[in-house]
């Protein structure tokens, strides 16, 4: 990695193999990572990130391959032993218990004589969160705290065990971008200090702008050791995912026609107690549009997408296409009417697992001419899904492979293809890239465009700003069932928008009002 | 140490293997059994499997018994396959017989080729009827169709009883409680001279084919089949869930009452209180046995209806309890339940955990 070899190797590892029935997950991967050093790990998924991961944090024993820790060739056997030698792990998702405080959920993961004397660690708690710049009430309930102040109890939990590795997992993609920029903060801290960082991701600017070095994996093999700082994303990128795959899209600037949708004062209650209820939101679309909806997991995207679809009935307000009232409709009349939804989970709701990808066509599908007199035309089903497969470069053995069976991009190609074909009017698509290669990104991404251009609208509910910046020619955010205004992406920066996701904006009704 | 694992695909071989490795399991334990209590398992299993079908009488009893089975199995096919637990066509089966008899001695008098099938469609009516309370229960008021429709089953049976013992009791049958003879126009016709076939077998058959299409070609059978699978799809689809719940139980209850018509005004030929051996149940085994598929469904009804004739003639020959028959079944259901885990779990030898090398204190990792 061409540093001298005066600063100490923290983590070493030679050579690790893992392989699962059918797939080798890692292969032959060596990493290196210094004290102090902020690491990324790149890769798309299923690139063996978090095989990798597992290998170093205990939860899985490599079949090959050795792990040096400090210098000595270690044995890692579970998650309590790494804790010991001083790696700590925050997931994805988050390991609290809701009906716990913060201080009891610390006190979990401690030796049992650590964690008795409470007002101890209390004291302790609150040592380390302001040293790192973490605002946490030790006394708080986990329920009572965003997303972003649950992470910081995850990341204080392992500091406060002596951390000297500190893993995290994708660890921005549930914050705002104020949480991203004070979280930076804390780990630059944490690296000044000499806690060495393995930081999970795929945003590539993020990773550009905060890590030393960066590794990253293709196929379960290392395709490139880099300094990321000092290449550009796109050559990042290419590392990622080889040669002959596109990794951006170039949009062109949208052409809006006339007015197509327009939601106004919609509200829906949740009767769920820990659900979202929708509030007021008003909306409105015009053809040949993409508006793009912000905001971080669970404000209210989900509601907004079925009482869209006709999932949910709302209880005030109305959805109004081309002037006419489709709040009281059916999903499958809506559908007729030329709306189309991709729902963001693909498989057990965009498509049934177990069926094969021509019944999934036949799902949504069956207003075009696939079903006459009540019976269905399996000769124009398999038409119609071979040629979703064939139009939208779906990757998979024919339409007679299940849905279960395909990647999540590929079955997502499917699911947007499937939809696009019908020839919507309006497309509603929840985070339709999520999870999703870079590759199949780029096609989901060429296939909205190219819908758009054809004169649809579309509304895109994604918690990826750079895809809805890239995107969307009108930007708004969720915040707990209401909607911000909405605003021309290029004239919205980036700090408003967050606060828009925090909740800072005046009802779109008075925006409404005022414009 | 065995471990019992998931498969990463579920097999379909062990699909179709399961029903016949039940079979197998369960003539070994029955020949087990028959040694237990002391008596000759060669014969026994014989008299239990292979008499019953050996001549052209006992196929057709073979095939009298087939047909009530087959009609409660089409109605719980289409039921089933929309994951809707209906155990009620015996109360279907029983409130069938009911209507049809009430009908068949209002019509008694009457002669006519029309009153055979206004009998019989009043039985398809009151299979429906009782369907149709159960449909109600779960989609307007989210009762657990299982338990409603087991306990409709018993009020059915205390209704026919009650109809059997008072209204409808024959005033010149010297007191037994049962209805008077129907009139030859309310009779099935015979399908085989000097048999008891009658034309339900055709039915039966015919219901079989009928859910086949269904489901093979229909859109209403697709529905049913994605809220099987995945009520969520269905949300997201817009398919009518309640409607389509409705649909599902009426054809139920249509079919098993159909049925209940069919044996009174068949081999019965009126209603008496033991109208049914427990067909509505045995259907249910039908189904499972038969994969929801017609020509399973078929096979497995001729074999459950071998173990009701194969239980009479048991009783007569080597003086065993009436319980035989329902000790089959139950057999042949436990067996198929264990070997269908085998769908989709597989057995696998567990190696030795290997001996963590550092003191490994016992503290579950709280991550997955």
């Amino acid at each position: 990695m061409g540093l001298c070899m005066t600063a100490a190797i923290r983590l070493k590892l030679e050579n690790i193999v893992k392989e699962y029935p059918g797939c080798r997950a890692n292969d032959g991967i060596d990493l290196t990572v210094e004290a102090g050093e902020i690491h990324a790990l790149l890769g798309e998924n299923g690139a063996g990130k978090s095989t990798l991961m597992k290998v170093i944090y205990g939860v899985v024993q490599p079949d090959e391959g050795r792990v040096v820790w400090n210098g000595h060739a270690v044995h890692v056997d579970n998650p309590a032993q790494a804790r010991r030698m001083g790696i700590g792990m925050v997931f994805q998702h988050f390991s609290l218990f809701e009906t716990l405080t913060v201080a009891e959920n610390i006190a979990l993961s401690l030796p049992p004589d650590e964690a008795r004397n409470r007002s101890q660690l209390n004291q302790r708690i609150n040592e380390v969160s302001e040293r790192y710049g973490m605002e946490l009430d030790p006394r708080r309930y986990i329920s009572t705290l965003s997303v972003g102040e649950r992470q910081r109890v995850e990341i204080v939990r392992c500091l406060i065990q002596e951390t000297t590795l500190l893993i995290l997992d994708e660890p921005t993609s549930v914050l705002t971008p104020q949480e991203v920029t004070s979280l930076f903060a804390t780990l630059r801290t944490l690296s000044k200090e000499g806690c060495s960082i393995l930081f999970i991701s795929h945003k590539l600017e993020e990773v550009r702008s905060l890590c030393h070095t960066a590794t990253v994996l293709r196929q379960g093999r290392v395709s490139g050791d880099c300094q990321p700082a000092e290449i550009s994303a796109s050559e990042i990128a290419r590392l990622m995912v080889g040669d002959d795959t596109p990794i951006s899209t170039r949009v062109t600037a949208a052409e809006p026609g006339e007015p197509l949708m327009e939601v106004s004062g919609l509200g829906w209650k949740s009767k769920d107690p820990f659900g979202t209820s929708l509030r007021n939101v008003n909306l409105d679309l015009h053809k040949g549009e993409i508006v793009g909806i912000a905001g971080v997991a669970g404000n209210g995207q989900d509601e907004l997408l079925k009482a869209l679809s006709g999932e949910i009935r709302a209880d005030a307000g109305t959805i109004c296409l081309s002037g006419q009232n489709i709040e009281t409709l059916f999903p499958d009349q809506r559908r007729k009417l030329g709306v189309a939804i991709v729902p963001e989970e693909r498989l057990g709701r965009g498509a049934v697992p177990d069926m094969s990808l021509a019944d999934n066509a036949l799902l949504t599908a069956s207003g075009q001419g696939l079903v006459e007199r009540g019976l269905i035309r399996s000769g124009r089903v398999r038409e119609f899904s071979r040629e979703v497969i064939r139009r939208f470069g779906v990757r998979c053995t024919g339409e007679n492979s299940t849905a279960g069976s395909l990647s999540g991009g590929n079955l997502q190609k499917y699911i947007i293809g499937r939809e696009a074909l019908q020839n919507p009017r309006l497309l509603v698509a929840s985070h339709p890239t999520w999870g999703v290669d870079v590759g199949s990104a780029v096609a989901i991404h060429e296939s909205l465009v190219k819908l758009r251009d054809e004169g649809a609208a579309i509304l895109l509910i994604s918690e990826d700003l750079d895809e809805l910046y890239q995107l969307c020619n009108r930007l708004g955010a969720l915040c707990d069932g209401r909607l911000s205004p909405l605003a021309p992406t290029s004239e919205l920066h980036i700090e408003q928008l967050g606060q828009w996701m925090a909740g800072e904006f005046e009802s779109t009704e008075v925006a409404h009002a005022v414009a | 140490m065995l471990l019992l694992e998931r498969r990463p695909v579920a097999s379909s071989v062990m699909r179709w293997a399961s029903p016949l490795l039940a079979l197998v399991l369960t003539v070994i334990t029955g020949f087990i059994l028959f040694m237990v209590v002391g008596k000759d398992p060669v014969e026994g299993l014989k008299f239990f499997f292979i008499t019953p079908i050996s001549d052209l009488p006992g196929l057709a009893e073979l095939g009298l018994k087939m047909a009530p089975l087959l009609l409660c199995a089409a109605g719980l096919t289409v039921c089933y396959k929309a994951k809707l637990w209906n155990i009620g066509a015996e109360g279907h089966f029983l409130m069938g017989a009911l209507g049809a008899s009430v009908m068949a001695v209002q019509l008694s008098a009457v002669n006519g080729f029309w009153v055979l099938p206004v009998v019989l469609l009043t039985g398809v009516l009151g299979g429906m009827i009782w369907a149709a309370i159960a449909a109600g229960l779960k989609t307007h008021l989210h009762c657990n169709e299982i338990l409603t429709t087991i306990m409709l089953n018993y009020i059915a049976l205390n209704l026919l009883l009650y109809t059997v013992h008072g209204p409808l009791k024959d005033p010149y049958g010297f007191g037994f409680p049962q209805s008077a003879m129907f009139s030859d126009s309310a009779l099935l016709p015979v399908l085989i001279e000097g048999t008891r076939l009658h034309l339900g077998l055709a039915f039966g058959l015919l219901a079989t084919v009928a859910v086949w299409v269904l489901f093979a070609r229909s859109f209403i059978g697709f529905q049913l089949n994605v809220i099987g699978q995945d009520h969520r799809a269905a949300a997201f689809a817009g398919f009518r869930v309640r409607k389509l719940t409705w649909f599902a139980f009426l054809v139920g209850g249509a079919t098993a009452g159909l049925a209940g018509a069919s044996e009174v005004t068949g081999p019965i030929g009126q209603l008496v209180p033991q109208v049914s051996p427990g067909y509505g149940y045995t259907a249910i085994i039908v189904v499972f046995l038969g994969r929801m598929h017609a020509v399973g469904i078929v096979a497995a009804s001729a074999l459950l209806a071998l173990t009701f004739i194969g239980g009479e003639i048991l009783q007569i020959a080597m003086q065993m309890p009436k319980a035989v028959t329902a000790l089959f079944q139950g057999l042949l259901l436990f067996y198929l339940l264990t070997c269908d885990a085998f769908i989709h779990y597989r057995v696998r030898l567990k190696k030795a955990a290997p001996q963590p090398t550092s003191a490994a204190v016992a503290a579950a990792p709280q991550e997955v």
